[in-house]
Order: C-alpha cells, then sequence, then structure tokens
C-alpha cells in the first residue's frame, strides 16, 4: 500500500494505493490521522486501491469519527465498483459522501 | 450533565500503560507465546496478538493448529504447555500473528472408548466450537469438506451508533418468517446483492410497505448446505441441505449468506442488516438449532464437539451411542452443566454483540431433557435463559416439541418468558376454513388467544400462524389435498401426512376461474383470522403473494424451486394489497393484540370485551356442524376501539343480526372477502357503511371485518331511519 498527499487550494488529496489491510492498515491510520489534524477539506482518492479489508473499513471509519469530531469534510472519489459493493453491505457507504473523481470531490468540498 | 459544565478531572487522552501480559514469556515452535487468558472462550484480539482458549472435560492435551489464511496445510502446530492449563481450559496468547491472515483449529487428545462415550482423535484437525467466523464456506454450494472448516478470528467492534434491541411489546408483533438467501437470490428480486444479508437489508423498504414488525430468520450459523444423502430422482443431482437445521457452528454468521462474505466481512455485513431493520421498526429474532450438530451419529463427519469432548456435547446411551431425539442422529447435551454454559455464552454473544432482539427454538423440548434423555419438569437449561440478565428483553420462542414425542405446546416450561409455536392454532385454523364438522368452537378459542392453553401467561405466548417454513405454502395449502414430495428422493415419504389443506376441487394449479376465486377468497379468509387473532401473528416470507412450491410440503432440500419469484409481487398485487392492509388494520385497533383491563359489562351496559354471536346476535351456536364464527372485540376508553369478525366457513351463504355496535358507534365495512378484489378490502379509517345497517349477508366461504365508528348525527339519522 502507498499514500500519497497533494493540496488543491485548501483541500487534501490523499490517495491510498494497493491493498488496505491488516499489515496496511495501522501506517494508513497514523498517516490520516495526522492528515486529518492539518487539513480540514480532505479528499481521499481510492481509484487505485485494490482491495480493502476488515482492517480497512476501520481505517476509514476512524477517519470518519476522527473527521466528524474535529468538523472535517472527507469525501471519498474513484471508489471501484467491488470496494463500494463492500462499503454498502456493511453499511459504512452510509458513513461518506462518495462521488466519482478527484475533480469531483475537490469541486464540492471547495464550494 | 450540562455540556458546558467542567469535567471533574483532567479528560485529555494520557498515555496509556501497557498491560504487563503483553509481552510474551516463551517460545514455541518459533512462536512467541505466553499463558493465556481464560475468558472469553474462543479466538480474540489482544494487543500485539490472539489469544486462544478452549475447554474440554475429558481431554488430556491440546494442540493448536495454525494455517496461513488458505492453505490446506498448517503451518504451525503449538502443543499447550500444562502451565497453560487452568481446570480443563487450555488457553494461550500468541503474539505477532496478522489477525487477518491466519486460521486455527485444535487437536485434541483423549481416549477413544466409544464404548464410554469418548471419541478422541488427535490426528485430525478440529473446529473451535466458539469460532466467531469460519474459513471454506464463502461460496453457497463450494464448502470444504466439513472436516477442513477452520476458524477465523475476527474483529468484534462496531460502530453501532444508538442501536440497541428494539424491545416492542410482544403482543404488538407481525412475525415474517423468512429465509435469508431465499428471500432475495431469485433474479426477479432486483436488490444488488442477491441472496444475502445486505440483499435482505436492500428489501426493507418492501417489509415496511407490507406492515411487519418483526423478521425471524431461518438459521444464519454455518452450517454444510451439500449435508444431504439423498438425489434428485429426476435429475440423480444430489440436494441441498437448503434450510440449515444443521449447525456447524452456533457463533458464525454463515459466510455464503454474506456479500462480502469472501473478503470476511459477513460479521460487519450482518450487523449493518440488524441496525438498518432496527431503524425501520423491525425487530430480529434467529431461529436456533440447539438440539443437534452436523455432526450426526457415529456415522457422520468429525468436525467438533466430537473430537473435543463427545460425552459432555451430546447426549449419550449407556453403551456409547447417539441418542437420537432430533430425528438427525445426535442430540446436543443441553442440560449437562457445561453445555448449559456453551449455549448461554452463544446466546449471548447474539444478543449482545450481534443486537438481536429475540429468539426462536428449533424443537425445543429437547432442551428440557436431561442427559439420559429424560423430560425435566424444571429444565435448567431454560429456566436459565428465562432469567439471564444479557437475554432479559430477549424473546424467547419454544418450538414445543421434538422428533421423538414430546408435544408440550402449552405446557412447555416457559417461567413466564417463553412464547411457543401455537401448533394447534394451525391445525384449527386450517381445519376450521376448510369448513371441517366441529371445528368453530376450538377456532373460537385460538381466536381469543388460546387460553386453554396460555391461560396465566396471556396471548403473548401463543404465536399463531397458518404456514411456516416447514409444510405447504399458504397457496399449497389450498391447492393440494395431499403432499407432493417426490423431488425429495424418498418416494414421498418424507414430510408431514396431517396438512388439513384442501385443493378447493383440483389438485395442483389450475385456470378454472371458479376454483381461482375460491382459492383467492380461502387465501384471505385465512390471513384475515390470522390478523385479526390474539397472540401473535406470523406469517411465511411470499405467502403474501402466493409462492408456490408445487405441492412439496418439505422443501428444505431444495435451492432454486425455494426461492421467493418477486414476479409474484405484481402478479399477485391484490393479495399483496390485501395483507397489507390486513396489517394495518391490526396495528389500528389495539382490541386484537391487547386484552382490555376491564372485561366485565360496565353500568352503562357495554359489551364485554369479547362477545360471541351467530346468526342471531348474542346467540352463538357451538354444534359440530355450525361452520360460522362471528366473534366482537370491544374495548371501552376515550376512543372506544370495537372490531366485529363473521367467519362463515361452510358452503352456504349466511345471513346474520349484528349485535347493535357499542358506545354510540355504528357499523362499518372493512373488508368482505367475498367480494370481488379491490372491493374486498379498504384502508383502515376509510372503511363504508354497511348496506343494510343492522344485518349482514356473509357469503360462502367468506370472512367479513366491520369495526365499530362514530358517525356525524347526520349519518346515524340516515341509519337509523
Amino acid at each position: 500500500m502507498e499514500l500519497n498527499k497533494s493540496t488543491q487550494g485548501n483541500v487534501a488529496v490523499i490517495s491510498v494505493s494497493g491493498r488496505l489491510d491488516s499489515r496496511s492498515a495501522p501506517a494508513a491510520q497514523v498517516y490520516l490521522e495526522e492528515a486529518l489534524d492539518e487539513y480540514h477539506l480532505v479528499v481521499l482518492d481510492l481509484g487505485q486501491m485494490l482491495s480493502l479489508s476488515s482492517a480497512g473499513l476501520r481505517v476509514l471509519l476512524l477517519t470518519y469519527r476522527q473527521a466528524d469530531r474535529t468538523g472535517t469534510s472527507v469525501t471519498l472519489a474513484g471508489v471501484r465498483p467491488d470496494t463500494r459493493e463492500v462499503l454498502t453491505a456493511t453499511g459504512f457507504s452510509n458513513f461518506f459522501a462518495m462521488v466519482d473523481t478527484v475533480e469531483d470531490g475537490v469541486k464540492a468540498l471547495a464550494e | 450533565m450540562n455540556s458546558r459544565t467542567e469535567p471533574p478531572y483532567d479528560t485529555s487522552p494520557a498515555p496509556w500503560l501497557d498491560r504487563i501480559d503483553a509481552y510474551p514469556t516463551q517460545h514455541i515452535c518459533g512462536f512467541q507465546v505466553r499463558p493465556g487468558r481464560l475468558f472469553p472462550f474462543g479466538a480474540t484480539e489482544v494487543p500485539s496478538g490472539i489469544n486462544f482458549s478452549i475447554y474440554s472435560n475429558h481431554a488430556t492435551s491440546v494442540v493448536l493448529v495454525l494455517f496461513r489464511r488458505g492453505e490446506a496445510e498448517p503451518m504451525a502446530e503449538l502443543p499447550f504447555p500444562a502451565s497453560f492449563r487452568i481446570g480443563s481450559v487450555f488457553a494461550m496468547t500468541v503474539f505477532g500473528l496478522e489477525l487477518e491472515e491466519v486460521e486455527y483449529g485444535y487437536r485434541v487428545a483423549g481416549p477413544f472408548q466409544p464404548g464410554q462415550g469418548h471419541r478422541f482423535e488427535p490426528a485430525r484437525i478440529l473446529l473451535d466450537p466458539y469460532a466467531k467466523m469460519l474459513s471454506g464456506g464463502q461460496t453457497w454450494g463450494k464448502l470444504r469438506s466439513p472436516g477442513a472448516v477452520r476458524g477465523l478470528v475476527a474483529y468484534e467492534d462496531f460502530d453501532w451508533e444508538d442501536d440497541g434491541p428494539l424491545q416492542l411489546p410482544y403482543e404488538d408483533l407481525v412475525i415474517y418468517e423468512l429465509h435469508v438467501r431465499g428471500f432475495t437470490r431469485h433474479e426477479s428480486s432486483g436488490v444488488r446483492a442477491a441472496g444475502t444479508f445486505a440483499g435482505l437489508t436492500e428489501k426493507i423498504p418492501y417489509l415496511r410497505q407490507l406492515g411487519i414488525n418483526c423478521v425471524e430468520l431461518m438459521p444464519v450459523f454455518e452450517f454444510n448446505e451439500l449435508d444431504n444423502v439423498y438425489t434428485d430422482p429426476v435429475s440423480g443431482l444430489p440436494l441441498w441441505n437448503y434450510w440449515g437445521y444443521s449447525p456447524v457452528s452456533f457463533f458464525a454468521p454463515k459466510a455464503a449468506y454474506a456479500a462480502t462474505g469472501r473478503q470476511g466481512m459477513q460479521i460487519e455485513e450482518f450487523k449493518n442488516m440488524v441496525k438498518q431493520l432496527h431503524q425501520a421498526g423491525i425487530e430480529v429474532i434467529l431461529d436456533v438449532v440447539f438440539n443437534h450438530t452436523a455432526e450426526g451419529n457415529e456415522k457422520g463427519p468429525v468436525i467438533s464437539f466430537r473430537g473435543i469432548d463427545n460425552k459432555t456435547f451430546y447426549m449419550m446411551a449407556p453403551d456409547g451411542s447417539y441418542l437420537n431425539f432430533s430425528g438427525t442422529g445426535n442430540t446436543l447435551n443441553c442440560n449437562h452443566p457445561v453445555v448449559r454454559g456453551f449455549v448461554l455464552d452463544c446466546l449471548r454473544h447474539w444478543a449482545g454483540e450481534f443486537h438481536v432482539d429475540g429468539f426462536r427454538f428449533d424443537l425445543a423440548s429437547i432442551l428440557g431433557r436431561a442427559p439420559d434423555g429424560t423430560p425435566l419438569s424444571n429444565p435448567p437449561l431454560l429456566e436459565t435463559l428465562a432469567h439471564d440478565p444479557v437475554l432479559r428483553n430477549c424473546k424467547l420462542i419454544a418450538e414445543a416439541w421434538d422428533a421423538a414425542g414430546i408435544y408440550q405446546v402449552g405446557s412447555f416450561p416457559s417461567y413466564h418468558r417463553w412464547s411457543e409455536w401455537n401448533g394447534r392454532y394451525r391445525d384449527a385454523i386450517r381445519r376450521f376454513i376448510k369448513g371441517d364438522d366441529g371445528t368453530a368452537a376450538e377456532m373460537a378459542t385460538r381466536l381469543a388467544g388460546s387460553a386453554d392453553l396460555y391461560e396465566r401467561r396471556g396471548a403473548a405466548a401463543s404465536v399463531n400462524f397458518i404456514t411456516a417454513h416447514d409444510g405447504f405454502t399458504l397457496r399449497d395449502l389450498i391447492s393440494y389435498n395431499e403432499k407432493h414430495n417426490e423431488a425429495n428422493g424418498e418416494q414421498n415419504q418424507d414430510g408431514d401426512n396431517s396438512n388439513n389443506s384442501w385443493n378447493c376441487g383440483h389438485e395442483g394449479e389450475t385456470d378454472d376461474p371458479e376454483i381461482q376465486a375460491l382459492r383467492g377468497r380461502q387465501a384471505r379468509n385465512a390471513l384475515l383470522l390470522l390478523l385479526t387473532s390474539r397472540g401473535i401473528p406470523m406469517l411465511q416470507a411470499g405467502d403474501e403473494a402466493g409462492r408456490t412450491q408445487h405441492g412439496n410440503n418439505n422443501g428444505y432440500c431444495h435451492d432454486e424451486p425455494s426461492w421467493f419469484d418477486w414476479s409474484l409481487v405484481q402478479s399477485n398485487e391484490s393479495l399483496v394489497r390485501f395483507t397489507r392492509l390486513a396489517i394495518a388494520f391490526r396495528r389500528a385497533h389495539p382490541v386484537l393484540c391487547h386484552v382490555p383491563q376491564a372485561e366485565p359489562p360496565d353500568a352503562a351496559g357495554a359489551p364485554p370485551g369479547l362477545s360471541w354471536h351467530g346468526q342471531r346476535a348474542w346467540v352463538a351456536d357451538w354444534s359440530p356442524q355450525n361452520h360460522l364464527l362471528a366473534a366482537m372485540f370491544y374495548a371501552a376508553g376515550p376512543v372506544p376501539d370495537c372490531v366485529f369478525i363473521a367467519a362463515n366457513a361452510d358452503w352456504r351463504d349466511q345471513a346474520l343480526e349484528l349485535p347493535a355496535a357499542p358506545g354510540g358507534l355504528a357499523w362499518q365495512l372493512f373488508a368482505d372477502t367475498g367480494l370481488e378484489p379491490p372491493a374486498e378490502i379498504c384502508e383502515p379509517g376509510a372503511e363504508r357503511p354497511l348496506a343494510v345497517p343492522g344485518q349482514l349477508n356473509v357469503k360462502a366461504r367468506s370472512t367479513v371485518i366491520l369495526t365499530g365508528r362514530a358517525v356525524s348525527p347526520a349519518t346515524h339519522r340516515d341509519e337509523e331511519s
């Protein structure tokens, strides 16, 4: 798994690529926690995320909870169909706004 | 507390102090380990590792067998050192394991002395009875061999937000029994995740619209759907164990019922389903099978209990053979103190971790048998469950019989907590509707809440039903005189012969319009009586849309033919509408659910809470040849509630003189199954005045429901004139 961060205006775009599973989840969690401390508008680009395990779901939920506490807006962009199915079936999709592309996410948050 | 109040102590986050047992003390097979924590039993995530705990009263030693996820051969076998054992519990914490990357099982050593009831076979790798998730069964129909099913370690956290069991009053329930796979597997279901927990979640709008407020899920614990020795006599293909009344595990939700089973998220998916159902006001009851396991008798597979502590977990004859009160080969030794604890742990898990609202116990009379099979008058297991604090608000519903002759409908040891599937209600309503002589009086008793059976517990102890998974569907009940189970591969010998069914003049499907019309009335008569009876009504999913099994009354072994074809919801829209309105009527009239506090007539001459009538008001005919049942339910109060039911199971029309509607109300017509749909029923509240006030013509094999409604003075004068 690889994490990258860029900014577009005051929106942070964090891309997650590879597998978000129990091996990669702890590092991802620390990374996202720090990023959310710094930015209050965040697009999580999941377009390159190949798979998501239970541990990965937990990272996303912890991110949501942190965002909720701190008033940060987090939008998921480019969620692949199989990941979207997992998020829907487990109810995790109820916690996030999801958009097709990073650009859509940046635009929505910047408004 | 006011949120602006300063907390009385510093709540800013401080670093956690590490536990002093969060470190390994020794190495086994290259793994860092330490003596484990005994509780909870099973495999549990702990800081830096996984804790394994298993008990067996007769084992001499135990080995923990670890696998890399998906691999057939173990990566390591870790014997429990003697110092890792307290009593007969073996516990070990293994450090450095990735929760999502391991599968596990156990080898358990001890005597192999079948004559004494011991069947230890350390050569086999056994499933942990406390495993929270299983590997090997993620795809329906493709289970690994039962002996190769392994435990998975689950995350047990879930963000429930403010969800909790709904605690609906028993009296207000309308239960809908369904099979998780069959409910949405058919392509016509239109859901994304067909045949799964998530698919059921997608159907919540339908359930809400229908008006039910409780789903009872047929077995959802891991079972082996391939576990059937019979074959289809036509195709020669093996038959299924589709219903799943044969648990491989008691703690693990069935992965093949989860859209996310392949990702190992069946627990999250199940919990989300419960959470969403709760948000829709719908309770979740699980049909649980604690009377036997999938291991069968001595010829069955060795999966778990048999090799862990056979003599403790199963009822044994003195010669060491299996006692079989379940009809499946073995009987769980439910009242053995250890097994009682196991059952309790399991139910607490489902109630506490999964927020389920209650349980229906398959062949529950077995739970009242002693280890030697003798029925107990005060069974410790049933008493324990009735009083357990975690289960305090769970509905407990017994199938109050077993496969070896106990029939306890009305006499199940209840501790004022247990309700029962009222098998006598089912028999009575079927016989009455079909027009048998001598059934009106019993139907009256059943309609009124079966006080002959449940006088002390009240009608809430009676789960009323016409049909359930076991037997004909409603449509088949009115289309077949005989069962047609040839496809089950047992020459039509399986399934109940006593169905009290009537085909209305032709065996099976017909295009005869008269028979079709009669069947339409009979289905409505049955639904209307069920939904106006005191007690808890239970519907079988699909009956509202005319689901058929083509006369098969034991569909346990058929997969696709059992699926709910959702095109029926359109083609039988009028029956779905009828069911919806009859449920709505029940919910609009508490007098049908709750026995009013004061039954006797008051000084103003109000009628009793429940009175019986006939062709003449206030004169009921209980003779065997009478097939007319007329009842008036009445509750006084600021808004009086009054319902009149006239069910004519006779083949002739009958004219009734109506009792005066009490409390200044006037009778209005809610439903008359003798009328052509859609005029046969209306929205509650939109009832219309009678054609001839004070009189009612109830057509042959028809049921009429009236309700007393306050009328404006003008209307009142019209009726009097």
